[in-house]
């Protein structure tokens, strides 16, 4: 039976379980159904031309486990932002692990999906919020079928969230293969504040595929500042589908730092939806040996007045391949935007590839709409500069690197999170340098 | 110290030395003049390791040692400076961590240990001082937008740090105002000694005021065709290169 049949299947299995009068009852129903038309996306379709998901859809993954698992602290502490005090939702092979994280209902919510999509008090927001943003492709619509459990949080207007959120998944290899589909819903009210992490980790070398779906509102005058790290196993593979909606007068951030895993696909889509909106979308990708990740960015300028900025910076070692495919959409009434999009690549070794392609579908005719998008080596006057001084090649390279890379860094506003970063860094580029990055 | 002798040096098979000559001791300084593309950088360039140029005659040796198969930073830590002429920006990395980065690798070459944080700190202050550099400076992205005259004094004071045998200074005059020119040069002067020695390579008299050379040669064609003192450099300024050219004929 194909991956897509047992899932078609495990559905028929969910639906007697699920109650017939919830108000997703009809949302699943037809996100199922556009799956089964569907089915998971091929090379054929433009937009994964250069990702191919055919050999993560053979093993035979267990679809849902609701058992809970234990994990031990002082196992998974590294994962963590320990330095700080943070609000923690962590999920153990896509059960809610109450042990390890911390959540509160004190005048802001960071809680449970199941718990929103099954208490009533909940359900105004559910009903207003919940699949609004996100876009019927295939895979999001499957996660959508299968909604159960992921992390809900909800800030009321007017909150700055005094410490950040993180939202750790975790999966075990207590199953020789999972798939796991978080869903996470994320709402923030008029003039709030919030800083979120994202992290998924594999704690073994089982195969695991991740299929996640994020929305994200953002209220008038909301500021959302969004970081994803991905740094898993060669046996884990992600894709990451993030939806972004903005009223006017918000800010939201989101950084992606893609330092490896077997296959991860983004897929980061912003909507503009209100005057005077400003979106930043950077990253950082390192990968080695046959890793692949693929940076599926889409912009989508509505509203006049608005900025968006793209930073984009990849590494490739060895076999590893990249693909950047930014889109910008400016509509007919998003007079006066300004897009700025910058895609920059370094390919270390010769069997290293990125494919890069920035889209621009531009329908006014005010605005200002820029792209480069740079692959090269090493620039060999810089690398001569820095082993005049007595810096060897290896650690030469590795500092021009860093330097290449520290532009999206600099943005972090998380300082222990930056430091974590630097290291991962550092680690990744596989040299100690003679101070802390 | 340093001993060129029949230097041919060039890109892609063909030479842009094309015999070159030349020895310095301890404790001298040497300027080598000449008009633009007569070779003066690719021969710093050459002397400091640039992997794209290839000898393809004559031979190097530094303190008796051929260095000319020897990697940039091998070559540096040998104690052989270059102060370049168009200093390359390194954004993201700060001037201090840079400069202890170049002082703990030369160090390790030489099985030492990094240098302790406070003694590091205790020079860096010592030689931004001497060269009137505001601390502020060093905590910006190496180059990183600096002007002209911040890239040449940022090169004296890694060279200060450093503390090199043989310094060679392509064009550090080029982008000073006269203020930072006494500034850099007096910098050269406090860094001088009977043990290291100097080449200077401009276009122009005007450094040589403050950087009182032993020897002055002149570079043309990738030769070195005409040596003396430093009242060479005076003619120099006075009459142009046209009459040396008239001289060779």
């Amino acid at each position: 039976m194909s991956f897509k049949d047992k899932l078609l299947s495990s559905y028929i299995a969910l639906e007697d379980y699920l109650e017939f009068d919830s108000p997703l009852h009809d949302v699943r129903n037809n996100a199922i159904k556009i799956f089964e038309e569907k089915g998971f996306p091929t090379k054929k379709e433009e937009a994964w031309k250069y990702t191919s998901l055919n050999s993560l859809l053979k093993p035979d993954y267990s679809v849902y486990s609701n058992k809970e698992r234990n994990v031990e602290l002082k196992n998974v502490r590294k994962y963590f932002l320990h330095e700080i005090d943070t609000y923690k939702l962590v999920f153990v092979d896509g059960v809610y692990n109450s042990f390890l994280s911390e959540t509160t209902h004190d005048s802001l919510d960071v809680c449970l999906m199941s718990a929103a999509l099954n208490k009533s008090k909940y359900k105004p927001v559910i009903e207003a919020y919940f699949n609004k943003a996100a876009k019927s492709d295939s895979l999001t619509a499957l996660n959508t079928a299968f909604t159960k459990e992921g992390a809900y949080i909800h800030i009321p207007a007017h909150k700055e969230v005094e410490k950040p959120i993180e939202i750790i998944n975790f999966s075990t290899g207590n199953e020789a293969a999972i798939f796991l589909q978080p869903r996470n819903l994320i709402v923030v009210g008029e003039n709030a504040h919030v800083q979120i992490i994202e992290r998924h980790q594999s704690l073994s070398n089982n195969e695991v595929l991740t299929n996640s779906v994020t929305e994200i509102f953002a209220e008038k005058r909301a500021y959302v500042d969004y970081y994803k790290i991905q740094n898993d196993e060669a046996t884990a593979s992600l894709i990451d589908n993030t939806y972004i909606s903005q009223q006017r007068d918000t800010v939201c951030r989101v950084h992606t730092f893609a330092f490896g895993g077997k296959l991860v696909r983004n897929n980061l889509n912003f909507f503009q939806k209100g005057e005077n909106c400003d979106s930043t979308l950077k990253g950082i990708t390192i990968l080695e040996e046959k890793q692949h990740t693929d940076h599926n960015t889409l912009v989508h300028h509505i509203a006049p007045n608005c900025e968006s900025h793209q930073d984009y910076k990849g590494l490739f070692a060895e076999s590893s391949t990249g693909v950047f495919n930014g889109k910008i959409i400016v509509e007919k009434d998003a007079q006066k935007i300004d897009a700025f999009q910058q895609n920059n690549n370094i390919l270390i070794d010769d069997k290293a590839t990125i494919n890069a392609k920035p889209q621009l579908e531009i329908f006014a005719d005010d605005v200002k709409c820029s792209h480069g998008c740079t692959i090269g080596q090493f620039d060999e006057d810089a690398l001569f500069y820095l082993r005049s001084r007595g810096i060897g090649l290896k650690e030469s390279r590795a500092l021009l690197m860093y330097a290449f890379a520290n532009t999206v860094l600099e943005s972090v506003k998380i300082p222990e999170l930056k430091v974590r970063i630097n290291k991962l860094i550092a680690n990744k580029i596989g040299v100690s340098l003679g101070f802390e990055l | 110290m340093l001993k060129i002798k029949d230097l041919h040096a060039g890109l892609e098979g063909k030479d842009i030395l094309q015999g070159i000559n030349l020895e310095v001791k301890a404790g001298e300084v040497h300027a080598i003049m000449g008009p633009n593309g007569s070779g003066k950088s690719t021969l710093a360039s050459v002397v400091a390791g640039k992997e794209e140029y290839e000898v393809s005659r004559g031979y190097i040796t530094f303190e008796n040692e051929d260095i000319s198969e020897l990697d940039p930073e091998e070559r540096a830590h040998k104690g052989i400076f270059l102060s370049f002429q168009y200093p390359v920006e390194i954004p993201g990395v700060s001037v201090t961590n840079f400069i202890k980065t170049a002082i703990n690798e030369t160090r390790k070459s030489k099985g030492q240990e990094d240098m302790p944080a406070s003694e590091m700190l205790k020079m860096i202050k010592e030689k931004a001082d001497m060269l009137e550099i505001d601390r502020k400076f060093l905590s910006r992205s190496l180059n990183e937008g600096f002007s002209g005259g911040e890239k040449k004094r940022n090169e004296i004071f890694q060279m200060a740090m450093l503390e090199p045998k043989l310094a060679i200074l392509d064009e550090t005059d080029s982008g000073l105002d006269i203020d930072a020119l006494k500034i850099v040069a007096n910098g050269v002067n406090k860094l001088k000694s009977e043990n290291n020695a100097v080449v200077v390579i401009t276009h122009y008299q005007r450094l040589l005021d403050y950087i009182v050379p032993d020897f002055v040669h002149v570079l043309m064609n990738g030769k070195i065709v005409k040596s003396g003192t430093k009242e060479l450099a005076y003619e120099l300024e006075e009459k142009g290169y046209d009459w040396i050219k008239e001289e060779l004929v």
